[in-house]
């Protein structure tokens, strides 16, 4: 049974009349690798930023261990964060920068039986000792040799282990983590994301992860929380997430979708384009409207005449793996992710498996994704929620 | 591969081998050549130099004073600055720069008859009965103001370790503070004239910190004044060091304060060049001798304390 660490109960962020978060509820267990995600300006650097104590919720309560810590400072929680910019200190090298944390005076507190504080003396670890947790965690970030290193001569990859060794020498109890592979290079990242895994499995403590990455939130979390407009739109493991979208919005920004409008005929049968489907799914009122999502590997491609739809392919992506068509069926368009090649402009048919068909109740996404009509090279960063011309991968919306 | 661009800064490569570098070639060159009527090379203006000893510690000293004042001064100013709203800042800039469009002269006259001994001060504290200036005429209340003027100064000096500021020489009757023609007020007027030299570059400095910087400190543990003992002062030594380094070397050559607020008895560097070039004492051979001994004296300072700085950040520029 896992213990609850962190909650987060009501909490409402908002500057000036604009509302950053909406009555968030989340629970965070210990020992946990939870991922905030979102598009920028869906409010999960904020609620980072809650837990981290850097900003006070406009209302709501933040407990920690069962301990209501809303005005706690930042110093004062058992908390530390690793920043989206490594915030690293420019004039100390990597030692000093990791020993930080170490060489602030604790305070000593002697209690009597009655929990009474009957004295109170600062406490400074010996160099000897501070020497020791650095050197440890050297070791666990892999920078063994690199202590008198300038911060600013190392490589993005190595800063950002000295701003983790920094961040995990205090021994914290949750490590926060704002978009902290956001400035990396796609080979550095998936390297840094296995290293960060293997650091909290290490470590033995909660990571609580901000990105807008879903491939990063799906490779490292055992929960993920999809966020938009301040609300939290889902919360499960990332197989959930995927494979049971809770509406539009999630389907749409976890992995590529195709979401069509259909209606619950009855249990277990949806029609779509006037056609009926299996599929897996119950517990709907007959004739519901629905929200339909079929992922482009799900689906089938076979000869036209034995297709349950049939359509045109209008456009073909190499992508190495696989080839991303684009079929339009009845003018509505559709990707499809196969390994067999089907030229622009040839008839086919598809078939879509029972379990390849997601059904989600209308939500005020509905009708906004999942439509592959603009598609172009770039359909990616269109079709994905988290695209913001001229922004790289930086969250900068949230920052109040 | 050279830009072509670069032409364009053909005048200004014209401007200062004409005003910077041929000038201190010819100081250069004068300081080593003996005085008319003899001839050649010699040392000997070198070697006058410690007639003028007490010159240099004394303009030394009191650029040092005032560089020190204009740091205790800007510093806060500058760190409380940068953390108050933009509307803010911008107006305590425009404050800080307004004086500086005034001409430089206008502004040390603007203190003399502040300073004068029935200057606007004086009045001002005749005014608040701080000194009466009728009783003190009558020596009625001569003592009791003498002996308040005296416990000033030594609190003033004992606090600030000098003898220097509002120094009375009380030879004649004592019927106002003798602010004007002494040491202190040509401290004032180098902290009045070169403050803003200081807290513009601590200013820019501080405004550029990364509040993650302070952010991350904080969340290691850091109180406030750790954070500013162990992030935030070392991060804005740079501007420290050129806000004291735009301070001190005009304090350390300036002629006109000293002249104007000092009453030109007690010689500066400055006065003492001044003296050598358009003075009665007619000698730019000396003159230039002074400069040149100031010149490397100041750049050894600047350079002695970048390295000093090295340690922390990257050196600052000239």
């Amino acid at each position: 049974m896992p213990k609850e660490l962190i909650r987060l109960s009501n909490c409402t962020m908002a500057f000036d009349d604009e509302v950053v978060l909406d009555n968030i509820n989340l629970y965070i267990n210990d020992k946990e690798f939870l991922t905030l995600l979102g598009p920028s300006g869906c409010g999960k650097t904020t609620t980072l930023r809650i837990i981290g104590g850097f900003q006070m919720p406009t209302s709501g309560d933040v407990f920690f261990d069962g301990v209501r810590i809303n005005s706690v400072p930042p110093h004062k929680r058992a908390v530390n964060t690793v920043f989206q910019k490594y915030a690293l200190f420019p004039h100390l090298n990597v030692y000093e920068n990791i020993a930080f944390g170490l060489r602030v005076p604790r305070v000593e507190e002697q209690k009597n039986e009655m929990g009474k504080v009957l004295s109170r003396r600062k406490v400074k670890l010996s160099e000897k000792e501070i020497d020791q947790r650095v050197m440890e965690m050297l070791e666990v970030v892999n920078l063994r040799g690199f202590e008198k290193r300038r911060v600013t001569s190392l490589s993005g990859g190595q800063q950002q282990r000295v701003a983790i060794a920094r961040a995990l020498v205090n021994k914290p109890k949750v490590l926060l983590l704002d978009e902290p592979l956001g400035a990396l290079d796609l080979k550095l990242r998936k390297d840094m994301q296995n290293e960060l895994k293997r650091i909290q499995k290490a470590m033995e403590i909660t990571f609580i992860y901000v990105t807008h990455d879903q491939e990063e939130a799906l490779a490292m979390s055992d929960t993920v929380v999809v966020m938009d407009g301040g609300k939290i739109q889902q919360i499960g493991t990332p197989e959930d997430i995927y494979n049971e979208p809770k509406n539009a919005f999630v389907a749409d920004f976890i992995g590529e979708s195709n979401i069509l409008d259909g209606i619950m005929r009855s249990d277990g049968v949806v029609e779509i384009f006037n056609r009926q489907f299996a599929c897996l799914d119950s517990g709907f009122e007959k004739d519901e409207p629905v929200d339909v999502v079929i992922r482009p590997e799900d689906v089938d491609i076979v000869p036209e005449n034995e297709g349950q739809l049939k359509g045109t392919v209008t456009n073909v992506t190499f992508k190495g793996m696989q080839y991303d068509i684009i079929v339009d069926f009845y003018g509505f368009k559709w990707l499809i992710q196969t390994t067999d090649l089907s030229p622009v402009g040839s008839r086919i048919g598809i078939k879509i498996d029972p379990d390849g068909i997601h059904i989600m109740k209308k939500s005020q996404y509905s009708g906004m994704f999942g439509d592959y009509s603009s598609y172009s090279e770039e359909y990616e960063e269109i079709s994905d929620a988290a695209y913001e011309p001229g922004e790289d991968g930086q969250e900068d919306g949230d920052e109040k | 591969m050279r830009n072509k661009l670069s032409w364009f800064s053909a005048p200004y490569v014209v401007w200062m081998a004409l005003f910077t570098v041929a000038p201190v070639i010819l100081v250069v060159i004068y300081a080593f050549t003996a005085v008319p009527p003899a001839e050649g090379f010699t040392l000997d203006n070198f070697l006058r130099m410690k007639e003028f000893a007490v010159v240099f510690a004394r303009s030394f000293r009191l650029a040092l004073i005032a560089t020190f004042i204009c740091l205790l001064i800007g510093y806060p100013l500058s760190y409380f600055l940068a953390k108050e709203g933009p509307s803010f800042q911008k107006i305590a800039m425009v404050l800080i720069m307004l004086p500086m469009w005034m001409n430089f002269l206008l502004r040390t006259y603007a203190w003399m008859s502040i300073l004068e001994n029935n200057g606007f001060l004086n009045r001002m504290f005749a005014a608040l009965g701080i000194i009466d200036l009728g009783n003190l005429i009558n020596g009625g209340l001569n003592s009791l103001c003498a002996s308040l003027n005296e416990g000033v100064l030594a609190w003033l000096n004992a606090r600030l370790g000098t003898a220097l500021l509002l120094s009375t020489d009380r030879a004649t009757d004592m019927t106002y503070f003798r602010m004007l023609y002494t040491q202190g007020a040509v401290v004032l007027g180098m902290v009045y004239n070169y403050l803003p030299f200081m807290i513009l570059p601590i200013y820019s400095v501080i405004i550029k910190l990364d509040n993650s910087l302070l952010e991350a400190a904080r969340d290691l543990g850091a109180s406030s004044a750790r954070v500013f003992r162990k992030v935030i002062f070392p991060l804005s030594l740079p501007g420290v060091l050129s806000g004291v380094t735009m301070v001190f070397v005009p304090s350390v050559s300036t002629f006109a304060i000293s002249k104007m607020l000092g009453g030109g008895t007690k010689l500066l560097l400055g006065d003492l060049i001044e003296l050598q070039f358009l003075g009665g004492a007619y000698n730019p051979y000396l003159g230039s001798a002074i400069s040149l001994v100031m010149m490397v004296i100041v750049v050894v300072c600047m350079y002695v304390m970048n390295r000093f700085g090295e340690g922390e950040e990257q050196a600052v520029v000239l």
